[in-house]
This record gives structure tokens, C-alpha cells and sequence, in this order.
């Protein structure tokens, strides 16, 4: 199939972008769309453009390197698929395809389709973690866990970081992200000590790194490659009332959800 | 160059604690003053980094990434070993011990192996304290499940996500000591060089990928935990990025390379489906426990699955190895499905797979069962496939995928140039000419978070400390050759694309020096090797500048390396006149079919020393003894 790309060119983080308009000729249906975006790069550079540059590399949906709007939809139009999964059987002959970088003032653009993300590091940094000193764990089994909890706490760390959740949010909120992480510690045993505190210190740097607040549109979950569902923000915004509400964000003792 | 395992003295099940009580400790005090430098985020790299800092070093971790967890360690899917016996079923660390130094075929250091079975234990205790959320059973314990090569149970899990989980926890840890301030994190920073100053080295040359600044880092000591180099046969299961540019520099600068012939081919990838391919995609190796491989009897069979009756498959592992049935090692699995492919039993449209069946384990469990267990890679393979496993069966072929060759280390995880230690992949260690399913994991955790930490202690303890500055001469130099090497890179101007000659060494390396090697086939790579290099520097077209985000010319540098290495591969691959584990040499086969080892001649570590830019490198040996697990012949019949 020969198709049109209608594609975001912006030299570096200063710069002012563009769309360009390629034809992407004899594309089969069995490539990925990164393929197709491949074969397009091959064709620049052999006569003497400069490629699309694009973020990407386990190709397989879960490094979260990938992601680019494509038809305004944060990684295309599957559900539960990031953009490296997705393929071209999904498209015909003389299609038009535009594509865009995540936009969020929190991420600025790089080049092309590149968008700085450490805005999310900075976030875990604030807390996303259990302070466990390597070597002081106790044996594994020594605290059962109940299958429910640790299944729950699987699907909310199943979060693969890619950001997708921001791109589609009319807020460029990262509230999705951060309750991923919020809910996976505080469904664990292991993350009660810290969970108060948690809450309170990640959300202040969410807020200070320039993402927007969260209005319950959804479009989040909507468009996240893992599935990360909304009720985790619910969950946060629980934890956040209660850290606060409590004296010196100490929360009371921790119950779990 | 000299190869000295220092492994200590004594019973093997004493060794690593007599090892950390002769080591030199730093004063807790004191460990704020050295500098340590950690290339590479993934398992090891971020579990290193963020102990270290605990610890209480300076500590600099530098990833080519835009973040520390989109290391490839993340994409692994099925396990991790750990000998907890939590299965009573018989388990040891003697019994991990002892397969893993079986299932390497032995050929790998006896004393690091049994370490690495003892320090399983805390690393399952580690990742649960952090919140790491393994799979579990309805009384709140912990979930096992078997894998290939083991008759026990010992593989703990979290679905098909089990990397990603175990990197998550590292990445949290690590995050942690930067917001402490005892790591500082420079990503989007590839390493170019390590910098040697009186043959210690002590520190790297980087460049900002987005600036394109090239930059000195000086240090105490530099810690390579970069990964393997599967990518030099281009298609493989290895994440784009994945390359051998930090440890082939390291060897050009005196560290030898051991066994890099030793490459481990995944029996259970999705085929490739056309030219354009641009990796291949594993589906976990779990799938074994409840999928069932086979090929139609007759050859040229292009009926659909469903169309053939039960008595015209082929079950052929379950028919050839009867006690170990479809969980046989890596090695053989590959080997058997290539040879079906090769004869014509070959499935697909493209006749390149053979089939991988969950019709017997989804009426056995039900389709919930077996949803949970591998949902997530079932949704992958429709994803890519657009076919449906629960009612056809998968199509699966070997495909590159884990490279246990690597930069030769000591007991110590030191490799042959003072100050300078690899670590996970990256090294050579401990998985033979074999690895194990679910033990890359356990070995990357095991060096970051259980024995770098301690053995670099010892060395920064007694290493003589010469202040340096960045602008050093031997910096100064490194960055030079950085620069230019870079420049001529972009100066070519040619018409063909990197991806064009990746391509081409790919094909090479996997013709000649793949799942099986011979003399004359060797022999060809190594004359098409260097002659595809010189096209290269002559025709490549790397386009853009230095100075900026510039996907190509990073991709070019790593292309370039890949040529230099695969000659060093295929000259190990030669120089191993027999088969053993993962290198099949067609010439040494026993009578059922299998790898034939020579331990006369070739139970030894080969290690490969850098002479020149196609010169023929120079090859040193650290014999072999094993004391505790009795050479065999391995069987899985």
C-alpha cells in the first residue's frame, strides 16, 4: 500500500517545528508501524535527507521508549498498544497519516518525535519507592501476602512509563503515572511504612514539574498501552487527603485499600 | 596479559565468605571520597549503582536512555532461579549450582556458579522487600514455576513481566540514592571510551546525545554493566539500541574478551515476516511448561493446524528426550526446531516455524488458567501476528537472544585492566557455553547488588589514588580519538545506509557463526567480514552533524564496533575445535546428534586479547577444573 505521512520536523529544543509530507510507498501489511517509519528513513537517508528521528527500542511494548501522537491518538489507534505494536494491517491504500511528538509543557521537544520525559524520574525520585537497604530484607515468604493485594498491586506496576497518559490529557496531567505507583507500594505490605509520605512528596513534584491537574476526563486510561485504570487516581487522591488531613503526613496507621 | 581468577581457597561452599572476610573494607567514613563510575542501567548496572550509594561512594551511572528503566533487562519475561526450596520438591543451592554448571555444558568457573546459587537466596529476599509484586498462591506465599533445564520448580515470576518488575525495583532503588544525592544520573549519555592512565583506568569519554558534548568523567573506578551483543547478528531479540560498543572498546584498550562465540539462540521467537524485519520478538520460554512443539510428519505439509489428526504430528522433542520432553536447555530446543525447518517440516506461511500448541493444556486447565499464566504474551503474539493462540497454535523459530561471552572478569568481577569491572551480561562468567532459562536475571542481580558492591571496596581500598583532572593528557587523547573518530564517520558521505551494513554483517554472522558453525564456514566470514568493513568506511551515508541529536551517527559508531567484534567471534568460534553448549561445531557431533565436547583440549576459558584493527587477536586460556559437578556428557533423554 503507498500511504502519506504528514510528520512533525523540529531541529532541536529551541527550534520551531514543521510538518513535512512524505510518501511511504509499497508498504506491506505485515510491518510494524516503526517498520514502515524504518523504510521511510531508509528512503531519506539513501537520498540525502535527514531521517525522522523517533524514540523506541525493545519494540515489543515494554521498555516505554516509544510513543508519538498518530492521528491525534497517543500511540494509534489500537487499544491497549503502543505505537511499536502497532501494524500496518490497521491501514489501506492512500491513507493519511499525522504524526505528532507528546505535547506537554513538561516535555520539551528534542527533535522530530523526541520529547524529554525525566520529568517522570524526577517524580519516582520523590518517593516511588520502598527504602529497603540492599542485604537488611528479611526471607520473602515471611510476610504472605494475599493474592488479591498482590495482584492488584501487579496491574498498577504494570506502568511501562511512556507518558502516553500526559499526551492525551487535556491538562497534560501525570496523575495517571504517579497513582500507578502510589497504588502499587500502598497495596503492599512493604509500602506502608513510607505510604504517607509517599503521597504528599510525589504529587508536590508532579504539581512543580508543570503537569496540570486532574479533571476526570479519562482519556488517560483510554489511552494507556497497560491498561492503568482511572480508580488508581481515586486511590491517590485518597492517600493525598489523608496524608494531609493528618498531623505532620503521617497518615495514621496504614490500612490498606 | 595475564589471567589470574583469584578464586580463594577452600570448599566451595565456603569460598565467598572467606573472600569477604580477606577483603579490604573502605571505612564507612571514607567511601564519600571515591568516585566510582557505572556505564549501563539495566539490572546490574542500576542494582550496582544504587548499593554503591547506599554504601555511601560517589557514584556516577551513565544510560544511552532517556531513563534508567527502559534498560533492556526490562523485556525479560519468564523468571527468575532462586534456590529457596519453597516447593519441597528438593531443591539446593547445591542442585542450582550443579545445573547450572551442567547446563553450561562445563564450561564455565565452578567457584563464581556456586556463588551465584548461594546469593539467589537474598536476591528473591530483596526484590519482595521492595515491593517487587511476584506472583503468588491463594495462601499469600510465593508462586513458583519450572523451566528448561531444571526437574525442579525454583523460577519465580511476576506473569511475562518478570524483568520488567525486577529492573522496576532497581530503577526505585536507584532513584532513591539520586534523590539522596549519592548518585548522580546522566542519561542520554552514550560512553564512547575508557581511559586508562598507567594502565589503571579510571574513567570514560562520553557524549551527550542530545548536545553532542564530548565529555571526560574521571573516577576510581569504572563498572561496565552494558549488556550483551546479540545485535551483531542484527535480527535477534535484543532491543534496538543493544550493542557491543562499551565492552569492544574496553577491549581495545587491554581488557580481554572471553568466549564470545558463546551466543545463546532462544528456541521461541515469533519467525520473521519479511525483508524489512527489523527484530525478532521472544515469547517466553515458560510457554514450555504448557505448550506442546510439533511439525507435521510430511514434509511441504501446508494444511492448517487444525486440519492435521493427531497421529500425522510430529511431537519431536517429547518423541527425542522423553524425560525432560518440551523443557529440554535452549541449545537443543533451537537446534531440533532448525533442523525440522531444514528438512521440511517447517510451518507457516513462509515455512520457517514450528508449532507451539496450547490446545491440550487449554482443555487440561481451561482457557482461564492459561490466561493467567501468559495472557500478556498471548496478547503480544496476536498483536503481531494477528493470529490467535488460544485457538491456533503459535508459530515459533529460534532466534538470537542472550550472548554469554563477555569481557573475562576475576572471582571479583574485575576484568583484565585494573580498576575497570564488568558486570551482567557484560562479563563472561557464569552461565558456560550454556545460559539457563531464568538465570540472567539471578546473575545480574546477583553482581550488582551482592558482589560488586563488596569486591570494588577491596580494590578501591588498596589502589594507589593519583589526583587527576579532566584535562589529563590520557583524556584529553581519548577524546580526541572520539572526536575523529565521529568526524570520519560523518565524512564519508556515501549512498548506503548503517542500517544497510548491519543488515549484511547480520546475514554473515548468522550463516557462519550461528546456531551451527564449521571450519569453512568460519573461514568464509573472516574474509567477508573485513572486506564488508572497508565498504563500509567507504560507502556509508551518515547524515547530519556531531553537534546535535543524531540517531544515525550513534547507530553508525555501534555498526562500526559490531564490524571490528564479529571478526574476533568467528576467530573464537574457529579457534573452539568443538562443540559445546550454545557453539555447535557441525564437525563434533556425538552419535544421537548432540554437541560433542573435547575436554582435553577445551575445557578452558578462551580469552581474546586486541592486536590491531584486523589483526588476528591473540588468544590466552584459564583452564578449567571441576571438582564438584563431574564432567558428563550432558543427557536429557
Amino acid at each position: 500500500m503507498d500511504l502519506t505521512l504528514h510528520v512533525w520536523r523540529q531541529a532541536g529544543p529551541g527550534g520551531r517545528g514543521r510538518f513535512e509530507t512524505y510518501e511511504a510507498k509499497g508498504i506491506e501489511e505485515h510491518m510494524s508501524f516503526l517498520e514502515m517509519l524504518d523504510v521511510v528513513n531508509q528512503d531519506l537517508v539513501t537520498h540525502g535527507g535527514e531521517p525522522i528521528a523517533f524514540e523506541h527500542d525493545c519494540r515489543e511494548g515494554i521498555c516505554g521508549s516509544c510513543g508519538m501522537m498518530v492521528n491525534g491518538q497517543p500511540h494509534g489507534p489500537w487499544d491497549r498498544t503502543t505505537v511499536c505494536q502497532l501494524h500496518m494491517r490497521e491501514y489501506s491504500d492512500r491513507d493519511e497519516i499525522w504524526l505528532e511528538p507528546w505535547r506537554a509543557k513538561a516535555f520539551p521537544v528534542l527533535k522530530d518525535l523526541i520529547v524529554d520525559r525525566s520529568a517522570f524520574d524526577r517524580i519516582i525520585q520523590a518517593g516511588g519507592y520502598v527504602s529497603v537497604r540492599t542485604g537488611s530484607a528479611p526471607d520473602a515468604n515471611s510476610v504472605p501476602i494475599r493474592k488479591a493485594d498482590a495482584e492488584g498491586a501487579f496491574e498498577a506496576a504494570a506502568c511501562i512509563g511512556c507518558a502516553a497518559c500526559v499526551a492525551a490529557c487535556p491538562n497534560a496531567s501525570a496523575m495517571l503515572f504517579t497513582a500507578a505507583k502510589i497504588t502499587h507500594l500502598a497495596r503492599l505490605p512493604q509500602g506502608q511504612p513510607e505510604r504517607w509520605t509517599r503521597v504528599l512528596d510525589m504529587v508536590a513534584v508532579h504539581d512543580a514539574e508543570g503537569f496540570g491537574n486532574c479533571t476526570n476526563h479519562g482519556a488517560c486510561q483510554v489511552a494507556c498501552p497497560k491498561g492503568i485504570s482511572v480508580d488508581y487516581i481515586a486511590q491517590l487522591n485518597r492517600d493525598l487527603i489523608r496524608a494531609t488531613f493528618r498531623s505532620g503526613g503521617e497518615g495514621g496507621e496504614g490500612e490498606a485499600a | 596479559m595475564l589471567l589470574h581468577s583469584n578464586v580463594p581457597a577452600g570448599p566451595i561452599e565456603r569460598k565467598w565468605e572467606r573472600r569477604s572476610f580477606e577483603m579490604k573494607l573502605v571505612n564507612p567514613s571514607n567511601r564519600r571520597r571515591y568516585d566510582v563510575i557505572v556505564v549501563g542501567t539495566g539490572l546490574a548496572g542500576a542494582s550496582a549503582a544504587a548499593t554503591m550509594g547506599e554504601l555511601g561512594y560517589q557514584v556516577r551511572v551513565f544510560t544511552y536512555h532517556d531513563s534508567p528503566r527502559r534498560a533492556h533487562s526490562i523485556a525479560a519475561q519468564g523468571g527468575i532461579n532462586a534456590a529457596k526450596n519453597y516447593q519441597n520438591d528438593g531443591d539446593s543451592v547445591h542442585r542450582l549450582f550443579y545445573d547450572t554448571v551442567k547446563g553450561g555444558d562445563f564450561r564455565s568457573r565452578e567457584a563464581n556458579v556456586h556463588r551465584l546459587a548461594e546469593l539467589s537466596l537474598n536476591i528473591i529476599d530483596q526484590a519482595v522487600a521492595q515491593g517487587v509484586p511476584f506472583a503468588r498462591e491463594y495462601g499469600g506465599l510465593l508462586a513458583n514455576r519450572s523451566f528448561g533445564g531444571a526437574q525442579v520448580s525454583r523460577t519465580f515470576y511476576a506473569r511475562g513481566q518478570t524483568g520488567q518488575q525486577l529492573l522496576l525495583g532497581c530503577y526505585q532503588a536507584l532513584e532513591r540514592q539520586v534523590a539522596a544525592g549519592t548518585v548522580t544520573e546522566y542519561d542520554r549519555h552514550e560512553m564512547l571510551d575508557v581511559v586508562l592512565v598507567d594502565g589503571v583506568a579510571r574513567g570514560i569519554v562520553t557524549r551527550d546525545m542530545v548536545s553532542g558534548k564530548i565529555e571526560s568523567h574521571v573516577a576510581d573506578a569504572v563498572v561496565l554493566a552494558t549488556g550483551g551483543y546479540s545485535n551483531v547478528f542484527f535480527l535477534s531479540t535484543n532491543a534496538k539500541a543493544c550493542n557491543v560498543t562499551a565492552t569492544w572498546r574496553a577491549c581495545k584498550k587491554g581488557a580481554g574478551f572471553a568466549n564470545p562465540c558463546y551466543t545463546q539462540i532462544h528456541p521461541t521467537c515469533i519467525p520473521p515476516s519479511g525483508a524489512y524485519q527489523s527484530k525478532l520478538t521472544l515469547m517466553s520460554e515458560s510457554l514450555r511448561n504448557d505448550g506442546r512443539i510439533w511439525v507435521p510428519e510430511e514434509t511441504g505439509d501446508s494444511r492448517a493446524a487444525h486440519q492435521i489428526p493427531e497421529e500425522e504430528r510430529d511431537y519431536y522433542l517429547e518423541r527425542m528426550y522423553p524425560a525432560f520432553g518440551n523443557l529440554v536447555p535452549r541449545d537443543l530446543a533451537s537446534r531440533r526446531a532448525k533442523q525440522m525447518v531444514d528438512e521440511g517440516h517447517g510451518v507457516g506461511p513462509r515455512s520457517n516455524g514450528v508449532f507451539l500448541d496450547f490446545a491440550h493444556a487449554i482443555e487440561r486447565l481451561g482457557a482461564d488458567t492459561i490466561r493467567e499464566r501468559y495472557g500478556n504474551l498471548f496478547a503480544m503474539y496476536e498483536k503481531i501476528t494477528g493470529e490467535d493462540p488460544y485457538g491456533v497454535p503459535m508459530r515459533i523459530y529460534p532466534a538470537p537472544h542472550y550472548t554469554m561471552g563477555g569481557l573475562w572478569v576475576d572471582y571479583d568481577l574485575m576484568t583484565t585492566v585494573p580498576g575497570l569491572f564488568a558486570i551482567g551480561e557484560a562479563n563472561f562468567s557464569d552461565h558456560g557455553a550454556n545460559r539457563l532459562g531464568a538465570s540472567a536475571l539471578m546473575q545480574g542481580l546477583a553482581d550488582g547488588y551482592f558482589i560488586l558492591p563488596l569486591t570494588i571496596g577491596s580494590y578501591l581500598a588498596g589502589m594507589d589514588r593519583r589526583a587527576l583532572e579532566a584535562d589529563d593528557a590520557a583524556f584529553r587523547d581519548a577524546e580526541r580519538g572520539v572526536k575523529d573518530r565521529n568526524d570520519r564517520l560523518l565524512a564519508v558521505d556515501g549512498s548506503r545506509t548503517v542500517d544497510d551494513f548491519h543488515m549484511e554483517l547480520g546475514r554473515i554472522i548468522w550463516e557462519h557463526c550461528g546456531m551451527e558453525r564449521s571450519e569453512g564456514g568460519l573461514r568464509e566470514a573472516l574474509s567477508l567480514i573485513p572486506e564488508l568493513r572497508d565498504r563500509f568506511w567507504r560507502e556509508v551515508r551518515v547524515p547530519g552533524s556531531g553537534d546535535d541529536l543524531n540517531q544515525s551517527l550513534e547507530k553508525a559508531g555501534r555498526v562500526a564496533d559490531f564490524l571490528e567484534f564479529a571478526e574476533v567471534m568467528c576467530h573464537d568460534a574457529l579457534a573452539r575445535n568443538e562443540s559445546a553448549g550454545a557453539h555447535f561445531r557441525s564437525e563434533h557431533v556425538t552419535s544421537e546428534g548432540e554437541a560433542q565436547r573435547d575436554d582435553e583440549n577445551f575445557a578452558h576459558v578462551a580469552v581474546w586479547e586486541f592486536e590491531g584493527v584486523g589483526e588476528a587477536p591473540t588468544l590466552h586460556q584459564e583452564p578449567l577444573e571441576f571438582q564438584y559437578v563431574p564432567l558428563s556428557q550432558r543427557s536429557y533423554k
